[in-house]
């Protein structure tokens, strides 16, 4: 049985509507209500489900950001995870963190946490990124596969369908791995009372950045946050010839 | 009083621990309260809201499905005793699922939910006997079996003391006749917690709560009772005719139903005021987004200052009575007698869905007094709230009753 390690992070939810900072330097946080980024929510179902069929013996979740992201983690662990690690960095910093910087991080803790796999969603909503799972199976040397429709484990070695344009591409890759799940590939449960008490006496081990060997100064400069320009009207025209002259008029063709 | 009945009651009352004391006024959930919130509000956006505009048309709504739902979720006994299935912890996690409960976009869910584990099944809680809890109890926190209160009859609604439902003794029974109005679940439900008169003599010590499974002969479900709101909820009118329980059914103390309800009733006022924030903040919400798009003479119907203020009116008022609410749940957790508060906030509530469903709809126009719209569910909804559940009037004597306002020598029962 596999020991299965789970990335998650907390995001402004995706129920809410992004307000711009009026100065341009990035989004509002502030009273914003904040959860658990909904892939990484499906990762932490897929790794409970590994638990379910008995192919893995032991999850653990992970999560980086300030103290608000203990709630994060406390919602992985009552959706079955049994333990937790949070990498200690405070909002600014955790805004500042490129994905080579949390891959660094996410690789660091598989090998402290002994993981024979490694589950995060493909993305997350804020950075819209989609390179950590990648970029941590590179400095891993593992094998990977992103975007997972199914997962099917096998014991040395998975088999696994990624969606890609056009389909779904079938893989079969060799463990230890990192795995990195789409939205299809199940339905998240809800955590029920029970067991959001019985988390509330499961173990998180605290951790800075430092102790992972990574350097959390920033490599990247945010210049500005703006919103998409304004979609301007369309316009109807009455057949395809119309259609063809307008738009060379107006240069697009 | 309250107090030495509830010292009497047979299970302890949760309590929070000493390491987490609740500040009087002070916000009175922590993080597992909100996860647990999180968790419902999944269930809600899931399973019940994309269906309520087709139970709404259906005038009912699939309850054991639902109640089974969030029975196994651990929703429907958050203050039960663990005994029996339920969590056991302290008011305040059931003040919190009341409160998520009112963002289902309707009011006939919530309170038929509300009926289940708020007004049905308290007293059994504390005073039932380990057979009635076992029979009636267990399923209920479970969602196996879906609970009604019988209280209110044709004759006596705010009058509760005039009831007329007789409970006579025979050998190890009682023969129950009578009949009861207004009953919430009652075309769905497999039991009713019901009030009847077990004695004669003075009309408080006279009555006892019995539960009655529902599918007993002599029970009949008269009428489903056609409302201008609520409509996912089943009202019923019950008729028993010489029904024959087992006396071991009775809730408690023969003799003592009539205080049992008024414990209830406190319950069942807190849950109100905790079941309608939610749908008065949307309300809000929604005219405001409606007002800033719609435009008339120029602009939005938002700029104008008569309607942004009267919205930030209506606000303050939403989080005055979110305050109380909270202030009442401190108390309630900490054993206080919370009936003067309990009492305001229910007053508070049924006023103020009135005052925020009536101007918001004003502000809709025409589209507000069409029916697929968030403002004239609340208006139709909402409007039961200052007659159900303690009429307006039966607050306002219980405030002065405690402000010790009544003329002298009122008997209020």
């Amino acid at each position: 049985m596999v020991r299965v390690a789970v990335g998650v992070k907390r995001v402004i939810d995706y129920a809410v509507k992004i307000r711009v900072k009026p100065d341009g330097s990035g989004v509002v946080k502030d009273s914003v209500k904040h959860s658990m980024n909904p892939f990484c929510e499906i990762a932490v179902e897929e790794a409970v489900r590994l638990k379910e069929k008995k192919i893995a013996k032991e999850i653990v979740a992970f999560t980086i950001g300030p103290k608000q992201s203990a709630e994060t983690l406390r919602t992985a662990l009552a959706m079955g995870c049994d333990r937790g690690v949070h990498v200690n960095v405070d909002q600014a910093q955790l805004d500042a963190l490129t994905p080579l910087q949390i891959s660094k991080m996410a690789a660091k803790i598989a090998e402290t946490e002994a993981a024979d796999l490694l589950l995060m969603g493909k993305l997350a909503i804020d950075g819209d990124y989609g390179q950590t799972a990648a970029m941590t199976a590179a400095i891993l040397d593992w094998p990977q596969a992103t975007n997972l429709y199914s997962l099917q484990h096998n014991g040395d070695s998975a088999t696994v369908e990624r969606e890609i344009d056009g389909g779904l591409e079938t893989n079969e890759i060799k463990t230890p791995a990192v795995l990195s799940v789409d939205l299809r590939i199940n339905q998240p449960r809800y955590a029920t009372l029970p067991n959001i008490m019985k988390a509330k006496k499961k173990k998180v081990k605290a951790v800075k950045p430092a102790d992972l060997g990574v350097d959390v100064a920033p490599t990247l400069n945010v210049i500005k946050v703006a919103e998409p320009p304004v979609r301007a009207a369309g316009e109807i025209v009455e057949d395809v010839d119309t259609l063809i002259s307008k738009l060379k008029d107006a240069g697009r063709i | 009083m309250l107090r030495s009945i509830l010292g009497k009651s047979l299970r302890a009352i949760p309590k929070r621990a000493e390491s987490e004391a609740v500040g009087a006024w002070g916000e009175i959930y922590g993080p597992e309260h909100l996860q647990m919130q999180d968790s419902l509000r999944k269930i809600i956006e899931q399973d019940i809201n994309p269906n309520v505009p087709e139970w709404e048309k259906a005038g009912i709504y699939p309850a054991h499905e639902v109640m089974k739902k969030l029975g196994s979720a651990g929703f429907l006994g958050t203050s039960h005793p663990e005994e029996y299935g339920g969590m056991g912890l302290d008011y305040s996690y059931t003040v919190a699922v009341s409160e998520t409960l009112g963002e289902i976009k309707c009011g006939g869910i919530p309170m038929s939910i509300g009926v289940q584990f708020e007004m049905a099944t308290p007293a059994l809680g504390k005073f039932g006997s380990e057979t009635v809890c076992e029979e009636f109890l267990r399923p209920s926190i479970a969602g196996d079996k879906v609970a009604c209160l019988g209280v209110s009859e044709v004759h006596a609604g705010s009058d509760v003391a005039q009831i007329k439902t007789t409970a006579k003794s025979d050998g190890d029974d009682y023969i129950i006749n009578g009949q009861k109005m207004w009953i919430t679940n009652g075309i769905q439900a497999d039991w009713c917690c019901l009030l009847a008169n077990t004695s004669d003599g003075p009309v408080h010590k006279s009555k006892s709560l019995i539960c009655v499974p529902m599918d007993l002969p002599g029970v009949i479900r008269a009428k489903k009772i056609e409302k201008i709101g609520m409509w996912s909820s089943d009202t019923a009118q019950l008729w028993f005719e010489d029904v024959r329980v087992p006396k071991k059914y009775i809730i408690g103390e023969e003799g003592s139903g009539f205080i049992y309800q008024m414990i209830q009733f406190q319950q069942e006022r807190i849950f109100a005021m905790a079941s309608a924030i939610s749908g008065l903040e949307n309300c809000i919400n929604e005219t405001i987004n409606y007002t800033r798009e719609r435009q008339a003479f120029g602009k939005s119907v938002l700029d104008n200052q008569y309607i942004h203020f009267q919205l930030a009116e209506l606000q303050t008022e939403v989080e005055l009575l979110r305050a109380l609410l909270y202030r009442v749940t401190a108390m309630y957790v900490n054993g206080e007698d919370a009936t003067k508060l309990a009492s305001m906030g229910k007053l508070k509530t049924g006023r103020l869905i009135r005052e925020v469903a009536d101007k918001c709809l004003q502000m809709w126009g025409g589209m507000g007094y069409t029916l697929e719209n968030p403002v004239s569910q609340q208006f139709r909804d909402g409007r039961l709230a200052s007659v159900g559940g303690g009429a307006d009037e039966i607050m306002l004597q219980i405030i002065c009753k405690l402000m010790d306002i009544l003329p002298k020598g009122t008997k209020l029962v």
